[in-house]
């Protein structure tokens, strides 16, 4: 399997718990001003903020997803992922904005994402002016970004086993129909493998919200996820 | 590969084209019987079918031509599905996955022969037999009460004309008429099924008898999902239902099913309708069989083979595995770690480690949907639990909603994992 899964997706995601302690300041919000400009087009922040093609993003931090309440044309996937429980924080908007889809699948923010982490960081930092709780107190939980951990190099090389797959995939197929079909729980088959294993990992770590799949993910190793990647990938 | 007729068939050609050659005689195609074609055993001869590609002779024995699944029974009784939508037939386990589907029962089995005797005459061979029979009631559990009762006070738990009647009967009752359910002891299928009944007959008798009461009638100390059940029947049902527990003589009961009476400790009460749920013990083919000790089959959780006989793989509720609850989602689940080993034994396919999970969904009131899950592992001694989840109480609405959606999106998904 080829994944070029980005090492900062899993050093966030396999140093959550790191991150308590081992912490550098968020961002730098003078850059991240400027690249407001790749949001501007849709989003509006600050005094007066009005709802465009996207919400309005102030006081962003620590809301439930999908909770401006006048903005109407959120997508049912947010709005699922919302309900779910899903809190915009440093680790959530950073996995949303580096690949919206992955995180929420079926957003309609239609924005490819940032793939650059410093230039996450300091567009998150940018943002966080417009949040309630100032910045850098230790009240305030999201100001501070974990350090780049060093990925083990085994995730990324791992080629998963369909065979494997296949078995491991027939419990998710009480869930998830095999044929494609949704009647209230999304159909997996036929993902690009690296998104399938983001969002596994996401699940597994617990940034992405929903408590059935984080406890089916929570057990799967990262070969069980590359099979699990491989055999529904190749599904249509 | 998608599954239909045609490819089925032409990898079955192709697959029998290769093992020409190597093989003795036509007959060496070796046999699965699979008695019970509910949640376990439609599941295990499904996959045994589909990934044996044709390596393996599927038999499936099951007397009933239509399946009425229990889950979603209660949401038929609380008015919130149809009883047609609860039904599954076999013709897709025939026709697209060449399944042998007999209708008939199975009334006896020969260990040392490795045959199943059926009531209609003749007997089935088998390499390995699968019995996913599901419950039958432990007789004299409830005195006063036995199957010839169930036309009086119906236990509805089988599914189908039981939960019909069931539903008429309440519809039948009196403006302020009373209700009245005997829950049963453990290990029973499905433990919040009981407490998802009540949650649905007090929606009904909400909106179509609002003064009618009911009476639950627990031997059992405590309950599963019990403080998500009664913080929703505070919240949408306050005053209805009144519970008697063990502390007040709630594992003391008798009935009278001719005068409609119920004596709880010594205590008469004559009621309306009564919702009998005797205790449990596995399908009585189990007892036939010799495998049984008390009241359940044991197994490994590694194969879900008995611990009586290797030949036999037991599934589902008829089971003593472990930690997993009785239902239709373990057994379905079983059922694949099942299947799996026996194809492994008769065709020497890869097997991999047993797992296992559940998640049990139940409806309290219109888009109140709670939720408890696990996940599982075979150890040496039995099936056992490794993590869990279960809903919180004061969730919102939206998630609530979002947790009943999930659970039709889950039938769907289990239904047609059973039947294709
Ligand atoms: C009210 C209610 C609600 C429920 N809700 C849920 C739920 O929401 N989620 C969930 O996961 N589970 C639920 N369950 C539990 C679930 O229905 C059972 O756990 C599940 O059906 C068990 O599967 P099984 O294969 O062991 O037995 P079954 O599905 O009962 O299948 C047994 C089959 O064997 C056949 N059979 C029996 N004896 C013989 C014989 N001698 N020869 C041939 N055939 C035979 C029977 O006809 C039957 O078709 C519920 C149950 C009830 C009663
Ligand atoms: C092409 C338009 C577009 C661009 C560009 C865009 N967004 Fe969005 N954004 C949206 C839309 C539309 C939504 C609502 C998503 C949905 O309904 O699924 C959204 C949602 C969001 C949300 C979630 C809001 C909530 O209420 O839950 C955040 C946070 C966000 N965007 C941040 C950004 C940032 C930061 C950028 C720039 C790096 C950006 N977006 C660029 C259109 C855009
Ligand atoms: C008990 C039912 C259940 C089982 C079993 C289950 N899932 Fe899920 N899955 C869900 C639900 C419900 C969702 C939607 C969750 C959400 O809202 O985020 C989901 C979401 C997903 C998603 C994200 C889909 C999307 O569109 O956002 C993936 C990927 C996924 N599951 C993979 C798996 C895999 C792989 C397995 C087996 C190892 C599995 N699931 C087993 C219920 C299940």
């Amino acid at each position: 399997m080829s994944v070029r899964l980005s090492a900062l997706i899993v050093a966030a995601l396999t140093s959550a718990a790191a991150a308590q302690e081992d912490t550098a300041p968020l961002g730098d919000t003078d850059r991240g001003a400027d690249l407001w400009r790749l949001c501007a087009g849709c989003h509006q922040v600050g005094e007066g903020a009005k709802n465009r093609v996207g919400p309005q993003l102030n006081g962003v931090f620590g809301r439930k997803a999908a909770a401006v309440e006048d903005f109407t044309r959120y997508s049912e996937g947010i709005q699922r992922a919302g309900n779910d429980g899903l809190v915009w924080s440093f680790r959530t908007l950073d996995a949303y904005l580096e690949n919206p889809k992955a995180l929420v699948s079926g957003t309609n923010m239609g924005f490819r994402g940032l793939k650059d982490p410093q230039d996450r960081a300091d567009v998150i930092a940018y943002l966080r002016i417009y949040s309630d709780n100032p910045q850098n107190i230790p009240e305030s939980a999201p100001t501070a970004v974990p350090r780049e951990v060093e990925l083990a190099p085994e995730i990324l090389a791992i080629v998963g086993d369909p065979a494997y797959g296949e078995y491991l995939s027939s419990e998710c197929q009480t869930c998830h129909q095999r044929d494609g079909d949704n009647d209230g729980i999304p159909a997996i088959n036929n993902w690009p493998e690296e998104d399938f294993v983001i969002a596994m990992h996401a699940y597994k770590e617990k940034i992405r919200p929903h408590p059935v799949m984080q406890m089916m993910a929570s057990r799967l190793t990262d070969e069980e996820i590359a099979a699990l990647a491989a055999y529904f990938g190749g599904l249509d | 590969m998608k599954l239909n007729r045609r490819t089925f068939l032409g990898a079955a050609t192709a697959a029998s084209a290769t093992l020409a050659a190597p093989m003795v005689k036509a007959q060496a195609t070796p046999r699965v019987v699979v008695v019970g074609g509910g949640t376990g055993g439609a599941t295990a001869a499904r996959y045994l079918a589909k990934d044996s590609n044709g390596e393996i002779d599927v038999t499936l024995i099951e007397p009933t031509r239509t399946y009425y699944t229990c889950y979603f029974s209660n949401l038929y009784i609380g008015g919130f599905r149809e009883l047609n939508s609860l039904a599954h037939s076999y013709g897709n386990l025939a026709a697209e996955y060449g399944i042998n589907v007999v209708h008939d029962w199975a009334v006896g089995i020969d260990r040392d022969a490795k045959t199943v005797s059926l009531a209609g005459g003749g007997a089935v061979p088998y390499d390995r037999l699968v019995l996913s029979p599901g419950i039958d009631f432990v007789e004299g559990a409830i005195p006063g009460w036995d199957v010839k009762a169930q036309n009086a006070m119906p236990h509805a738990y089988k599914a189908g004309s039981q939960t019909e009647l069931l539903k008429r009967q309440i519809e039948a009752m009196p403006e302020g008429g009373r209700f009245a359910m005997i829950a049963p002891p453990n290990p029973y299928r499905c433990p919040p099924g009981p407490y998802e009944r009540i949650s649905m007959v007090a929606h009904k008798l909400k909106s179509e008898n609002p003064t009618a009461k009911i009476l639950l009638i627990d031997p059992k100390a405590k309950f599963s999902k019990q403080a998500l059940f009664e913080e929703g029947w505070n919240r949408h049902y306050a005053g209805m239902i009144e519970r008697v527990g063990p502390d007040f003589g709630g594992a003391n009961v008798s009935v009278n099913p001719a005068t409609m009476e119920v004596d709880i400790d010594g205590t008469v009460e004559k009621v309306d309708v009564c919702n009998v749920i005797p205790a449990q013990k596995a399908g009585r083919i189990c007892d036939m069989a010799g495998i049984t000790e008390g009241n359940w089959a044991p197994v490994s959780g590694h194969t879900m083979q008995s611990r009586v006989d290797e030949n036999i793989h037991v599934l589902g509720d008829a089971t003593n595995q472990g930690d997993m609850p009785k239902s239709g989602f373990s057994a379905n689940s079983q059922a694949k770690v099942a299947s799996m080993a026996i194809r492994g034994a008769l065709t020497g396919s890869r097997v991999f480690p047993a797992k296992f999970s559940n998640t049990c969904w139940s409806l309290i009131d219109t888009n109140d949907g709670v939720k408890v899950g696990a996940t599982y592992e075979a150890t040496d001694e039995k099936i056992a639990k490794v993590d869990g989840f279960i809903s919180q109480t004061g969730e919102d609405a939206a998630l609530r909603k979002a947790t009943f959606e999930e659970s039709v999106g889950w039938y769907a998904g289990i239904t047609s994992d059973m039947f294709g």
